[in-house]
């Protein structure tokens, strides 16, 4: 009878909330999921105590190498910092007359925006490491004398900026044509050109909605900078490659790498932070 | 020679023509109100005559200058011909001040002193001073339409186009906007208004013409459109508005 009962209870309060009877199943397997999880890190943990965790250490992680090769490691990366500066500079001016071009109306302008889209489709199709050997390695080649007597750092800086000019003029687009045409319309209303509504109009506000994926994209400038090694420049990479192969151990390239997140982080966090505020002013705005 | 003449003008969307032969002209001081249902083809008439749109068959001259798709003659139509649109268009990145200036400083090349004091100037006029430096979404609906009525005052227009200015504001504050309308009436503006406000348009219009599918079906002085209407068609939509407490 008591049994009856409780089971007479147990339906009903399921069928009172069928919610439950659907979460019960789910819970049950993240119970065992996160269970096997655990046992697994424990096993892991267990067998790399015994056998490798020292070697992991003495690998990746040994104290005296990260030292040791920290000055010249730190050289290399201040060179890392330097690319990604002047590229970037470059890249927000470059891009935008990208796509400037890309955008530029009327017939006659149609060469100018084949021209651009051409550039676009290119460098974004090419891997970035192709770029890089083909302009460091390529250009000095040509018996341009401007080419001839430009150091290493400006073949990088020029790879780079190819490489992210076209990136970077495909996100001003999208911000470009997010701007509502309304907004044009009111300023060519007025008079304005299409130059001046471009400057004045349009292309402020774009730039504004397009800081976070520009920012996303820096990040990816800031990383991109280590495949200039393969021109022999003495950046961070190269001397953490260099410094690992004469002692046979990978300290100093996590030591580079450890580099490259520090100065990373921020810059997501940052990215993160514009991403909210944008939308919790869009949701004020609505 | 009418200020404003618009001779059979033809407007088409891919298949479907908005405008199909569309008459009227406004003489200089005239406030002209084109009155009909939504899709009438109002707003199109008005992006047509200051250019926004281009005309697929007819003629449109301003000031005995015809309305051209280049942009030279386009950017000098546009500093005598203002138009304010239903949804404000404010430039959400500037002041309000700048959003006024901007027409005099870059359009009409004001040093840039000069471009700032006929902004204020007309801000003052709207009674809006004190918001010079706010910008246009700390605004209430009704301030950014008339902020909008500022910047297109701003280029001393011969001609202005409202286009159902007050269809997207809170009902409290339509009057605000209207006020600024009639004062500018009085003045002696030239304006041609699409609009859905029925007793405003019967208060300051000097000739009502009512626009149903793409043409003009009647036109005539304000009493004689709303109280004896010829149309039949014109006299079902009035019964309408009325029904609808708008009249």
């Amino acid at each position: 009878m008591l049994v009856r009962r409780a089971e007479r209870r147990l339906a009903l309060s399921d069928d009172a909330n069928p919610d439950r009877r659907l979460l019960r199943p789910a819970r049950v397997l993240a119970t065992i999921g996160l269970a096997l999880g655990l046992l697994l890190a424990v096993l892991l943990a267990l067998y790399l105590a015994r056998n490798g965790l020292r070697d992991i250490r003495d690998t990746f992680f040994a104290w005296e190498h990260l030292r040791d090769s920290f000055p010249s490691v730190r050289k290399g990366f201040w060179l890392n910092i330097k690319l990604f500066v002047v590229a970037e500079a470059l890249v927000l001016v470059w891009g935008l007359v990208v796509v400037l071009a890309r955008l530029a109306p009327g017939k006659a302008a149609a060469p100018v925006r084949w021209l651009a889209i051409a550039y676009i489709d290119v460098f974004r199709g090419l891997p970035a490491i192709v770029t890089i050997y083909l302009v460091g390695f390529g250009l000095p080649l040509t018996g341009i004398s401007f080419f001839e007597d430009l150091e290493l750092f400006w073949f990088g800086v020029l790879a780079l900026t190819l490489i992210y000019g076209a990136y970077v003029a495909e996100v001003y687009r999208a911000g470009i044509e997010s701007v509502h045409w309304s907004q044009a319309a009111a300023a060519r209303s007025l008079g304005l050109s299409y130059s001046q509504t471009m400057r004045f109009v349009v292309v402020p506000q774009a730039v504004r909605r397009v800081i976070p994926p520009l920012l996303n994209d820096f990040i990816g400038l800031q990383k991109d900078t280590a495949l200039i090694n393969v021109l022999g420049l003495l950046e961070g990479f190269n001397r953490a490659r260099i410094y690992a192969g004469n002692n046979f151990n990978l300290s100093s390239v996590v030591g580079l790498g450890i580099c490259f997140v520090v100065i990373t982080v921020p810059m997501t966090r940052l990215t993160d932070y514009l991403v909210k505020r944008d939308q919790r002013r869009l949701q004020a705005v609505a | 020679m009418a200020f404003l003449e618009i001779s059979a003008v033809e407007k088409r969307f891919g298949k479907n023509l908005v405008l199909q032969g569309v008459d009227l002209n406004v003489d200089e001081h005239e406030v002209v109100c084109v009155i009909g249902a939504s899709g009438s083809g109002k707003s199109t008439l008005l992006r047509c005559i200051n250019g926004l749109e281009a005309v697929d068959a007819g003629t449109i001259t301003v000031d005995n200058r015809p309305v051209l798709q280049d942009d030279f003659a386009l950017n000098r139509l546009r500093r005598e011909v203002g138009i304010v649109f239903q949804n404000f268009n404010l430039f959400p990145h500037m002041t309000v001040l700048r959003n006024v200036a901007l027409g005099p400083r870059e359009v009409l090349g004001l040093p840039r002193a000069e471009a700032r004091e006929r902004a204020t100037r007309l801000l003052d006029r709207i009674g809006l001073a004190d918001k010079a430096g706010e910008y246009p979404d700390r605004l209430s609906g009704g301030q950014q339409q008339r902020v909008a009525i500022a910047r297109a005052l701003a280029m001393q227009p011969k001609l202005m186009l409202l286009d159902e200015i007050t269809s997207a504001l809170d009902p409290e504050l339509v009057a605000e906007v209207l006020e600024i309308v009639r004062e500018l009436a009085t003045e002696g503006m030239t304006m041609l208004l699409a609009t859905h406000e029925m007793s405003f348009a019967r208060d300051i219009a000097t000739e009502v013409c009512f626009l149903d599918e793409g043409s003009i079906l009647e036109q005539g002085p304000p009493e004689q459109i709303f109280t004896e209407p010829a149309n039949p068609r014109t006299a079902a939509f009035l019964k309408r508005i009325i029904a609808a407490g708008r009249l």
